[in-house]
């Protein structure tokens, strides 16, 4: 078997499971069916990525031409090196962990089949984002990851709220779905074909136009996937559905496609600097914006959900100046502890049945396991050694530092500068909301009334914690064959002193009084961060009221254009029907006279004509 | 005997049995004359097997069948007859019009 099935074959395998779950989850056993799908998936992946690992330099490709269809051709097939290998493998290994432990999370819940189903199906559909080898194939899976996060953030659709996020998160993510499936068209018309290879192979003799606007608008797609300003809105209200898709979600899949999406492509993007100068500012907004969003968010979830927006920026900024390495690096770091974080954010929702930080605290006795995986969690967010996240933060920053002194990047000095700026800042951001949260979370006294349970929680759900932990440890020193991700003195230095100093601020507000929200000192700063400096109701004011008022004049025109004009044919049929009613009287004879007088017609008529 | 004065007599029948059943109120006239049209062709049918001398009869056969049915018919109706004038006391045929066509909210109130 070549590589390019085994490939092949790791996408089905999830797809396989979820075709099978969906009708026949309450027959077989649903979790056994997801798990051993997500398992074979993960197999395979590992297997291929092996592959790819032993020949760097070498690409597997695979192509099948489906319908012709007359112009340029939609191929079928996979693409697999070094990049799509790894990520494929981080995908496979996360929805694994998700799955187990949605096993425990989710035992009472009646819908669980489905839910397992369409969790195999979003890493289908991840999976042959990250490997085909088609554009318009990695739209398809795109577009499936789409349809599963709407269903999967409205998993408890009876309550209004959950279901107005569901909506939310694919109405805006299918907003800039628009751009990115036009930026596909031009790249692949201007290239004569879709595939990425061909596209990539064509980009030195693409005119700059041409380059500017497909990039721009596959900056459009990827920004409102990945949830990045002025789309990022419906991320924070996506904490609806249950925590193992939010994990699903934040670390392996939606807003991961955009990042991985913008380094398969980059060779593109390094073409048409504009277009990265332009995600380089998106992305520094959206890293400070939602870092301090994070400082004051009432909410554990939605803290999480604002880390991971100021996370996927620090990736975005990297691809921006130029690092792809180092981006790559933190979207596979980012997903271990990320997924970490949202499985223990679950865990603490099952114990504590709430996930506002106002009603945990000094949970750290009562949940040792939760306590030690999510500080290690907690930990790589904030890049502080010996974690993951340190070794990829430190190489982003020396990255930036190198672009701002004038080192080879496809961006000018002034926009390293800034995404340097910005780094530094958000560093510092981090270390503060990481350390309020975890502080929050596990110490202090506990503030709601819950019954402590022993053990927190079955070995089926606490195994993933342990198994991401790892990773999320120690995968920065897997990172140091490469010369990019090696730590530099100083920008290491520089980030660990930053972070160390929100950590310090943020543990002596709390240190004054337990019992309070350290964001408080932030006064009345607070309310304006945590609404992520109003920009929801902005849309809300503008977008959201536009809309609604267009949708009134549709409705208004529905109803009395269409609709009246539908009545106005009833009416005047029946109008009409009225006149050829007088003729049925019920009279017989009159009938039968009818009839003579028609025969009669016809017999003159014949006798005439002939 | 000429052609003409049995197919003359045969249409001048037919033509009465036209008549009433147009224009007679009464049902059991209206029978009639139905009785009156069918044997008008039965006279037809009789008049053209003679004249076309058919070596196999067939007018006459189908004129004894035609007298079968219309025995036959006659009795069906006038057994109808019989219960309608029982269940309304009338055989006016125009004042039968239980199957004319009503308003459809009239129909459906119903």
């Amino acid at each position: 078997m070549t590589v390019g099935t085994l490939a092949a074959l790791a996408v089905l395998a999830p797809f396989a499971a979820a075709a099978l779950g969906l009708p026949l989850g309450r027959v077989l056993s649903a979790s056994a069916l997801a798990l051993s799908g997500t398992f074979l998936a993960a197999a395979l992946g590992i297997l291929v990525a092996s592959f790819a690992a032993a020949a760097p330099a070498r690409v597997w490709e695979t192509a099948a031409v489906l319908t012709p269809t007359g112009t340029i051709p939609v191929t079928l097939g996979v693409l697999v090196d070094g990049l799509s290998g790894t990520v494929a493998v981080m995908v496979a290994l996360v929805a694994l962990a998700v799955q187990m432990y949605s096993v425990g999370y989710l035992r009472h819940d009646p819908r669980y089949p489905s839910y397992a189903a369409l969790v195999s199906l979003f890493t289908a559909a991840m999976l042959t984002v990250v490997l085909a080898a088609d554009l318009l194939v990695v739209y398809a899976g795109w577009e499936v990851m789409g349809i599963c996060s709407y269903l999967l953030i409205g998993h408890r659709w009876e309550r209004q709220a959950n279901s107005a996020a569901a909506v939310k998160s694919f109405l805006m993510t299918r907003f800039g779905d628009v751009g990115f499936l036009f930026g596909i068209f031009v790249l692949g018309v201007a290239a004569g074909s879709f595939r990425i290879s061909d596209v990539l192979a064509a980009v030195p003799e693409l005119p700059a136009g041409t380059l500017l606007a497909a990039t721009l608008l596959l900056v459009a797609g990827v920004v409102g996937r990945s949830a990045q300003f002025p789309l990022h809105t419906w991320l924070p209200d996506a904490m609806a559905g249950p925590a193992p898709v939010s994990a699903l979600i934040h670390a392996a899949t939606m807003v991961a496609a955009g990042v991985y999406v913008v380094a398969r492509l980059f060779p593109a993007f390094e073409a048409a600097p504009v277009s990265l100068n332009v995600l380089a500012v998106l992305a520094v907004v959206s890293m400070v914006g939602a870092a301090l969003a994070a400082l004051t968010a009432g909410d554990l979830k939605r803290v999480l959900a604002y880390s991971t927006i100021s996370q996927v920026s620090l990736m975005f900024a990297a691809l921006a100046i130029g690092a792809r390495v180092p981006a790559v690096g933190h979207l596979l770091s980012h997903a271990a502890f990320k997924a970490l974080l949202f499985l223990c954010a679950g865990a603490v929702i099952m114990m504590v049945g709430s996930s506002l930080l106002t009603d945990l605290g000094g949970l750290r006795e009562v949940m040792p396991v939760t306590f030690v995986t999510m500080t290690i969690g907690f930990a790589a967010l904030a890049g502080l050694p010996p974690t993951s996240g340190f070794f990829i933060k430190d190489a982003l920053v020396t990255a930036a530092e190198q672009a701002a002194r004038g080192g080879p990047a496809p961006v000018g000095a002034a926009t390293a500068v800034l995404v340097l700026g910005a780094l530094l800042l958000t560093g510092l951001l981090t270390g503060a909301y990481v350390t309020r949260a975890w502080l929050l979370t596990f110490f202090g006294p506990p503030r709601a009334r819950f019954q402590p349970v022993h053990p927190e929680a079955p070995p089926v759900m606490t195994l993933p914690l342990l198994a991401l932990a790892v990773p999320a440890l120690l995968l920065g020193f897997g990172g140091l064959n490469w010369e990019t991700l090696r730590p530099q003195r100083d920008s290491a230095l520089l980030s660990v002193l930053l972070a160390g100093i929100g950590v310090v601020a943020a543990y002596a507000g709390w240190r004054a009084d337990p019992v309070r929200d350290p964001a408080v000192a932030l006064g009345r700063l607070r309310g304006l961060f945590a609404t992520a400096l109003h920009t929801n109701d902005l849309y809300e004011r503008t977008v959201a009221r536009a809309v609604r008022r267009l949708a009134t004049v549709v409705a208004g025109v529905d109803d009395r254009v269409v609709g009246r004009a539908v009545t106005g044919v009833g009416r005047g049929a029946r109008r009409l029907g009225g006149v050829i009613r007088l003729t049925q009287n019920g009279n017989p004879q009159f009938y039968l006279t009818g009839l003579l007088a028609g025969v009669l017609l016809l017999a003159v008529g014949v006798v005439l004509l002939t | 005997m000429h052609l003409i004065y049995p197919v003359v007599l045969a249409a001048l029948l037919f033509s009465v049995g036209i008549y009433g059943v147009l224009a007679r109120r009464n049902v059991i006239l209206v029978l009639m004359s139905v009785e009156l049209m069918l044997n008008a062709v039965n006279l037809n049918l009789v008049t053209f097997d003679v004249w076309l001398a058919d070596v196999l009869r067939s007018g006459q056969t189908l004129a004894l069948f035609t007298i079968v049915i219309a025995a036959a018919e006659v009795g069906l109706g006038l057994a109808i007859v019989l219960l309608v004038f029982r269940n309304r006391s009338t055989i006016a045929v125009d004042a039968l019009r239980e199957l004319a066509d009503r308003d459809a909210g009239e129909v459906l109130n119903r």
